[in-house]
């Protein structure tokens, strides 16, 4: 910050760019007025805030100044000439002299001046003579020139060796070149802050100037709560599902029997998900109870013996009574209680958590959010499927699509969804699709000729691109 | 998803074409396959261990071409090359033959003793006759048993793979189960004999084979393969004898596949002969070998068993969505290796079923494979004529309202995971674990997913933990379930959605969140009363500071808590500040 220069100073700066047309330099105004630079910068910077009085355009320029040894020798004069003035008419002994504070480089500057000369063989010890009536002290005149601001007198030979005797140096100055600006007035008026009851109601407010805002500052942030970045997504999700007409399944089960997780979708009982590395099983409470019998008895069989068209899976099938923590299958539990009596055709979605047993990581976590859309109706294609994942997927903003054959256990066939990323210019996976079993979905008691088509994707991967 | 590593090269040369790689990766990908990853050995060691150990090994560029779980004949190179080649109607898929021995010589036989019923009850065998390796296919043979091992043989728990010179042993052969202390043989690649209970204490520290002790370590007796001069040629699951070992000369395979499940260990066995009998003197034709079982029954394998099924062009068509013919249905089929002809009778194709496709087993299976060879990107997408009327889930409609509003209320969302240990719901809130109606889970991998939460209030102090450096006050709130023992449930247990929101700042802030209750009251529209409206009452939480805590009534139910929380509570989440919090059921207000 520089200090705030009082309105005297400032009001004398305005009559000095009054003065010129085209303006002046902030270093000229300093040495009219007889002050220091960093002043006068001041000044300028405090004229700047009161609006367009001014203009000023930083600019740097260079120049020569004394050291110290320069300016003590543009008042004393140069080494040689001290020397020089020292001796008298009968001369000086030698180590006298060079007890004098500039003899060393005086005598030596001396000498070869050819001002003075050395008898070494005088009596009682060497001795020193002048050898002219008068001196010249070019350097003191050239430096003195110097101080006076007038070093463009000199030539660049001249002040390229007082630099090597380090009697001048070249600095870099920042200036301002000031001129006039668009209300540009020598006298200084009180800018007011911000606008008051007080001048609403007595109208002083046309008299008033104000100072201006600074634009470039960031606001005060608001006083609010925020959402979180991912249940806004997943608001987004739902509320493309509703649009599409989809009813939103109750998935507020975290708990689910290893019968609806994994028997009721076909999955092998020796399946590798089912390992417990991969599922959280509950030791309390430990046990399910209460299956639907009948359904549970043809769902073994289609597991052990086939069934419905297909061969089976020759799965020795040990019914265990065992909880899982999931949710991904609610579908089929909602799907089961929806048919028991006549079938209609029904679209279902769910986003909710799912629990995978993992230790955390970067990239590994053990709850995250499932996506999932289902559609039963009569005489449902392949196709369908793909046209009904074109609808979601433009609804994210997301058009180019492909779909790569792919493997589960409970649908068939099974479809990775690819989307093009513009940004990383090649295919990614966004979701997994497909058409169920029809060992899954007769044990449910839906007529034959449904066909249930279902998508899912997870809702974390979501974040930061589209909302 | 297994992976199949290939050299390119190779690959390329069977195949009879060059790819690039964008090229080769459309192939896969049309086919239902994923080049994940292109590499070579150097790369993989510099990752693995650095540039000093990966000194001199092969840059021979390899492909890893992701393979579906349920597709065991596509698990080498072999396999692969001919589905491809097949896929691309380069090649008619051949036919797998089991034959008998050659100058009308006996057949091997393998003889299963009934000891072997309580270990490892199945075993089925077969015989590869003169056959060719070379490096490559030596190294692909030996590759495709760890492949399969790993996945249909469910780490060899379900079925192991045994494969023996045959020209070092001789037949008959004993299947048989022993005492550990009876049994004593040279292990492969060991130069002295061990018994087989040294040797489960030699494996213990074998990097590859200490998984597989578990399967018979327990087990009374241990199954074992003889020759009929008492030579070991496996001791299935975990090691093969060293004198029957196969090299890259072996002229003729002795093969068994021992099992606790028989279908999968004749899936094995048909997978291991159809792949490498390409390189017999007679290609695709596999000896058989019969097996005795205890009871006398007499089995010859491999199997190679070929069915046929019967469907209709027009199932094809309108499952899939497309309307072809049915000969061209049946051709599309036949290039997925299921050899079809149209039968005849109006548009039903007969389709036969190869031994290397266990994974068809139902029409819906024939279905897919006529869809991946018309290509899925080719089927027209067309939006279902499903016609519903979407209906919003209650609770979840009242969530997203409260949601909003408790964020305009000047309240911060969180997002806290619905599992957590038992100290975080019980010891740090001062509450005695026995009491809080938690679902324990039995094998978390780490303490953080002991229990499932019982209140949403650890979630939240932890998050006010990890954001200790943000302006004050914090101001919290998550709306989200609790899971919670009860016995009237099917599982046992039941989700629960809550409400809870906390106020942290240089003073307690009561009235904040007291605030904060009045709000989302009126936002229920239930109104200040203490009979049909709601009021809070003084209560006793061990969670709360004595005297700044009060339970909150609806209609005369409780529904939750608020007040301050205990100074002991706030230092156990570390925190060092005063805390105000609110816990209320919300299902109430359906």
């Amino acid at each position: 910050m520089h200090p705030m220069a009082d309105n005297g100073l400032l009001e004398s700066v305005l009559r000095l760019v009054e003065k010129v047309d085209g303006g002046t330099d902030s270093q000229d105004v300093a040495a009219d007025l007889g002050v220091d630079h960093q002043v006068i910068v001041g000044a300028v910077k405090s004229l700047q805030a009161l609006g367009e009085v001014i203009s000023a355009e930083q600019k740097s320029s260079k120049h020569w100044e004394l050291t110290g040894e320069g300016r003590e020798i543009a008042e004393q004069g140069s080494h040689e000439a001290r020397v020089f003035n020292a001796i008298p008419d009968e001369g000086l002994p030698q180590n006298q002299l060079m007890k004098m504070p500039s003899g060393k480089v005086g005598f030596s500057k001396a000498m070869s001046n050819k001002w003075i000369r050395l008898d070494k063989a005088h009596e009682g010890g060497p001795r020193v003579f002048k050898t002219v009536e008068a001196i010249e002290d070019t350097v003191r005149d050239k430096l003195q020139l110097v101080q006076k601001g007038q070093s463009a007198k000199l030539e660049d030979k001249e002040k390229n060796e007082l630099k090597k005797r380090k009697l001048l140096s070249e600095v870099t100055v920042k200036s301002y070149w000031i001129t006039k600006g668009s209300s540009f007035s020598t006298t200084i008026t009180k800018q007011e802050t911000e606008l008051t009851p007080e001048m609403i109601a007595s109208g002083s407010w046309k008299e008033k100037k104000f100072k201006p805002y600074n634009f470039e500052a960031m606001g005060v942030a608001p006083d609010c709560g925020h959402l979180h970045p991912l249940m806004k997504v997943r608001t987004q999700f739902r509320q493309i599902f509703l649009e599409m007409g989809f009813t939103e399944m109750p998935t507020n089960n975290f708990i689910e029997s290893s019968f609806w997780n994994f028997d009721s979708l076909f999955q092998p009982q020796q399946h590798p998900a089912r390992d417990q590395h991969d599922t959280f099983f509950i030791s309390d409470p430990a046990l399910a109870h209460e299956f639907p019998q009948d359904y549970l008895e043809r769902v073994k069989k289609v597991h052990s013996e086939g069934g419905y068209g297909s061969q089976g899976k020759s799965d020795t099938h040990t019914h265990t009574h065992t909880h899982t923590l999931t949710l991904t299958h609610t579908l089929t539990h909602t799907l089961t209680a929806s048919f028991t009596a006549k079938f209609t055709p029904v679209k279902y979605f769910s986003i909710d958590r799912v629990f995978r047993n993992e230790t955390l990581d970067a990239t590994h976590l053990a709850e995250f959010h499932q996506i999932e859309g289902v559609v039963a109706d009569y005489g449902l294609t392949l196709g369908n499927l793909m046209g009904i994942l074109h609808q979601f997927f433009t609804k994210l903003g997301i058009t180019k699509l492909r779909f790569k054959p792919a493997y589960n256990p409970y649908t068939e066939p099974s479809m990775e969804v690819f989307s093009y990323h513009e940004g990383l210019k090649k295919w990614v996976e966004v979701g997994n699709s497909g058409v169920f079993r029809p060992e899954m979905l007769l044990p449910m008691g839906l007529p034959e000729g449904v066909s249930v088509i279902a998508w899912g994707l997870s809702l974390e991967r979501y974040v930061d691109t589209h909302i | 998803m297994p992976t199949v590593s290939v050299k390119r090269d190779l690959l390329f040369e069977a195949l009879g074409q060059k790819y690039t790689d964008e090229e080769f990766d459309e192939l896969c990908f049309e086919f239902g396959l994923e080049l994940d990853e292109i590499t070579s050995e150097k790369e993989i060691l510099i990752r693995e261990q650095g540039d000093e150990k990966a000194e001199g090994a092969s840059d021979v560029v390899l492909y890893k071409i992701d393979v579906p779980a349920n597709r065991y004949d596509l698990l080498c190179l072999e396999g692969l090359v001919r589905g491809l080649q097949v896929f691309k109607e380069k090649l008619e898929a051949p036919r797998y033959k089991r034959v008998s021995p050659a100058d009308g010589g006996e057949p091997q036989r393998l003889v299963i003793t009934e000891e072997t019923a309580s270990v490892r009850p199945h075993a089925v065998a077969a015989v590869l006759r003169n056959i060719t390796f070379t490096q490559e296919r030596y190294e692909s043979f030996i590759e495709l048993q760890e492949k399969l091992h790993q996945n249909i043989c469910r780490k060899r728990t379900l079925v192991a793979i045994g494969t023996h010179d045959l020209d070092t042993i001789s037949g008959p052969f004993t299947y048989t189960a022993k005492p550990p202390g009876e049994i004593r043989f040279k292990p492969l690649n060991q130069s002295k004999e061990y018994t087989a209970t040294e040797l489960m204490s030699l494996y213990k520290t074998d990097s590859h084979l200490r998984h597989y002790l578990h399967i018979i370590e327990n087990e009374p007796l241990y199954p074992i393969i003889y020759d009929s001069n008492g030579i070991v040629l496996s001791m299935p699951p975990i090691i093969n004898g060293d004198h029957s070992k196969i090299s890259l000369n072996t002229k003729n395979i002795f093969i068994e596949c021992t099992a606790t499940d028989l279908t999968k260990a004749k899936t094995t066995l048909d997978m291991v002969v159809t792949m490498f009998s390409e390189y017999c003197e007679e290609p695709f034709t596999v000896e058989g070998a019969e097996v005795v079982y205890p009871d006398g029954r007499l089995c010859v394998y491999p199997e190679l068993a070929y069915r046929t099924e019967t469907l209709s062009g027009d199932f094809i068509n309108k499952r899939v969505g497309i309307n072809e013919s049915a000969e061209s249905i049946a051709q599309l089929l036949t290039r997925m290796c299921l050899r079809s002809e149209v039968s005849g009778e109006g548009d039903l194709i007969q389709v036969e079923i190869p031994p290397t496709r266990a994974d068809v087993i139902h029409a819906c299976d024939i279905m897919e494979d006529a869809a991946i060879a018309y290509g899925f990107n080719n089927i027209v997408r067309s939006t279902p004529r499903t016609y519903t009327i979407a209906n919003q889930l209650p609770l979840n409609k009242l969530t997203e309202l409260l949601r909003q509003d408790l964020a305009a209320a000047g309240f911060t969302e969180a997002l806290t995971f619905a599992l957590c240990s038992e100290e975080d719901i019980a010891d740090k809130l001062r509450k005695n674990i026995a009491e809080t109606r938690a679902v324990h889970i039995s094998n978390p991998k780490t303490t953080e997913f002991q229990v499932a939460r019982t209140c949403l209030l650890p979630g939240l102090l932890k998050t006010l933990a990890a954001n200790r450096k943000m302006p004050l006050p914090l101001k919290l709130f998550e709306i989200s379930d609790v899971v919670l023992k009860d016995e009237t449930k099917d599982v046992g247990a039941r989700n629960n959605r809550r409400l809870c929101a906390v106020y942290y700042n240089k003073s307690p802030g009561f009235e904040v969140i007291h605030g904060l209750l009045d709000r989302v009251m009126q936002l229920l529209d239930v109104k200040p009363g203490r009979n049909q409206g709601y009021h809070i009452q003084a209560a006793e939480d061990s969670t709360f500071f004595p005297g700044r805590c009060a339970e909150i009534f609806s209609c005369g139910k409780s529904i939750g808590h608020l007040g301050v929380l205990h100074p002991d509570v706030i230092s156990r989440f570390e925190l060092t500040m005063p805390c105000s919090a609110i816990d209320i059921d919300i299902e109430p207000f359906l």
